[in-house]
């Protein structure tokens, strides 16, 4: 066989068109961004196996029933998250009855009704600042206000550190994220609905209330509702505003004096359970945080199977 | 009904529909607009109920004690540098965990993943971000401590430390940085990514040489609202570091410590008790003002970053 035969044109430029050695450098760099995000991945997959197989000898010896209806104790065998679960589900209503009227309505004014005047870019601005402050600062303010000065309101008989103020301070806290969520789910309603609706006389309201909102509110009510689980998981501000873990008001009281009393939550019992030193409180803040997590699970699934039914309907 | 002429005089009045239905819809309006306008009684009562009690602090506190030893609210000890240093120590371990992890992360699921993937990445990592703060900071208390540090470091690691803290803030800032840093590359233009393939570069320049330097403000973006985050991330730190007494001066971040954060959660739980003594319910608002204007500068840079990428494409 002649060795001497030159390649053809072809062999040519396809060789060199072909890489003649692979790429090691970039191999080596896709490898290395595969791997910062399997450790990402698997941050929380470590995180979700510690926190369920520390649970275990909870789920062990008694039932979940009885774990969510016991009450708080300082005694790890019987102690139970019933105030908790109150206090947080109470919370999650007070914070949704605040920011979600609220929260929608300034987006309405912001997306439908706000010229680009100082006006509007100041409130933009500060809504995005506001969404930004630190949980802790919201905290702050609930102290001052709703504790401090609006006491003798929220909580007469507890200086103030009541389910009312801590709801009130949740409010805030997500408020500018409602207003956020909202906004964009306003702002993704296409035009030519509005126009469509002045085309037939309607009055800006009525445009809004039967065009605009409907459309909008799968959007709007996935954003609102995932804020309600960011609410959820806040332990700091109640901290400052006075969530406790040690006392509550017993079942007898009435519905206003439990709201004017002392609480708890599921979040701040978390911080409590995790810094006690006795062995038996390790397995349950474990226990704890396995419900919270399939509370936040629930919350979230909703927002996801709401949206995805209005949109059938619409 | 009778009808009225249109003439130059009246057609705006009469185009314009009822009064009642217009003096209706003004009422709307104004109904939306009160609304919209309460943001920003939220924030001037914020900064109202600071500043008020913070200028009470300083003009009591007396200066000595501002700038010594170490933070003991509850003895009149108020060194702001000791829980300044332990703020920083942590934002700054949460971004060694964070800014790589993100960066990494982003990149890759702009520039190399397949859709396939991107569907099976991006809810896990929002999953992630929707994890609560308590949650981290007893995985950082339970797990990174004992299993993690202490096979690393050994007996010189506390129970309670500040290096877990910080990797457990960092954990929960890596979703943030990702989905940020994503967004700004995935806004490049194809067109350069494009051109810079038909130059005969290979996957790896057009992401480093092209597509990053095109998104960096969006990147820096990221990691300081990152950096903000993590400066206000208290639960992780109130469990994780420990030190809830008060902490002396220190740089070890394998020794229990105090976040300004952290340092106002130790002093609520028994505000009840320090309540007007000694000057320590005030300190709480001080440290919260500082720490309100900190993250209020790192937020407003970082939109000056998020705008200059707007802009440019």
């Amino acid at each position: 066989m002649a060795v001497t035969s030159a390649p053809t044109a072809e062999v040519l430029v396809r060789r060199s068109l072909s890489a003649k050695k692979r790429d090691v450098r970039g191999r080596v760099f896709e490898a290395v961004l595969i791997l910062t995000l399997l450790v990402s991945m698997a941050v929380l997959v470590v995180l979700l196996l510690d926190v369920a197989l520390d649970s275990r000898s909870v789920w062990g010896e008694r039932t979940l029933g009885n774990f969510l209806t016991s009450q708080l104790s300082a005694d790890p065998a019987t102690a139970g998250i019933r105030q908790a679960l109150v206090g947080s589900l109470i919370l999650m209503i007070f914070t949704a009855a605040i920011a979600f009227p609220l929260g929608i309505s300034a987006a309405i004014f912001l997306e439908e009704y706000a010229e680009d005047n100082r006006f509007a870019r100041i409130v933009n601005a500060n809504i995005r600042n506001l969404a930004g402050v630190p949980s802790i600062v919201y905290g702050l303010l609930g102290l001052a206000l709703f504790v401090k000065i609006l006491g003798g309101i929220t909580g007469p008989e507890v200086e103030g550190r009541s389910v009312i103020s801590g709801g009130l301070t949740l409010g805030l806290l997500v408020l500018p994220i409602v207003i956020i969520t909202s906004v964009e789910a306003l702002r993704a309603v296409p035009n030519s609905i509005r126009e469509g609706a002045f085309g037939v006389g309607a009055t800006k309201w009525q445009m809004i209330r039967h065009h605009v909102l409907p459309v909008a509110a799968p959007g709007i009510l996935t954003g609102t509702i995932l804020s309600l689980g960011r609410a959820f998981g806040e332990a700091a501000p109640l901290l400052l505003v006075g969530g406790i873990t040690t006392f509550f008001q017993s079942g007898d009281a009435t519905p206003v004096e439990q709201l004017r009393g002392r609480f708890s939550a599921m979040p701040v019992l978390v911080f409590r359970w995790a810094s006690l030193p006795q062995a038996g409180f390790r397995a349950l803040t474990a226990a704890l945080i396995v419900v919270m997590l399939v509370a936040l699970l629930l919350i979230n699934a909703t927002a996801i199977y709401l949206r995805n039914r209005f949109e059938k309907e619409l | 009904m009778t009808t009225e002429a249109l003439t130059p005089e009246n057609v705006e009045r009469l185009l314009s529909g009822s009064p009642r239905r217009r003096s209706k819809e003004r009422a709307i309006r104004w109904f939306f607009w009160t609304a919209s306008a309460t943001s920003i009684l939220i924030t001037l009562a914020i900064v109202l109920s600071l500043v008020g009690e913070a200028w009470t602090f300083i003009s009591q506190a007396d200066p000595s004690s501002l700038w010594e030893i170490g933070w003991f609210p509850r003895r009149g000890l108020f060194d702001v540098k000791t829980i300044v240093a332990g703020t920083l120590l942590v934002a700054g371990i949460a971004m060694l965990v964070a800014g790589p992890l993100g960066l990494g992360t982003a990149m890759y699921l702009s520039e190399y993943a397949r859709p396939s993937i991107r569907r099976v990445v991006k809810p896990t990592l929002e999953l992630l971000a929707g994890i609560p703060s308590v949650v981290l900071g007893y995985f950082a208390l339970t797990f990174i401590t004992p299993d993690l540090l202490k096979r690393i470091f050994g007996n010189q690691v506390a129970g309670f430390n500040l290096l877990a803290a910080g990797i457990g803030v960092g954990i929960l800032t890596i979703p943030l940085v990702a989905s940020i840093t994503e967004d700004a590359l995935r806004a490049v233009p194809r067109s350069l990514r494009e051109a810079s393939y038909g130059l005969g570069a290979s996957r790896m320049s057009t992401s480093i040489r092209v597509v990053f330097p095109a998104a960096v403000s969006g990147v820096v973006a990221s990691l300081i609202i990152a950096v903000s985050r993590a400066i206000g991330e208290t639960m992780v730190v109130a469990i994780a570091a420990g030190a809830t007494g008060g902490s002396l001066f220190s740089l070890n971040v394998l020794q229990p410590g105090q976040t300004m954060t952290a340092a106002m959660t130790a002093l609520a739980i028994g505000s009840d008790r320090v309540r007007g003594a000694d000057n320590a319910f005030q300190s709480l608002f001080f440290v919260g003002l500082l720490l309100f204007l900190v993250t209020l500068f790192l937020n407003v840079i970082s939109e000056r970053f998020v705008r200059r990428v707007r802009q440019k494409y």
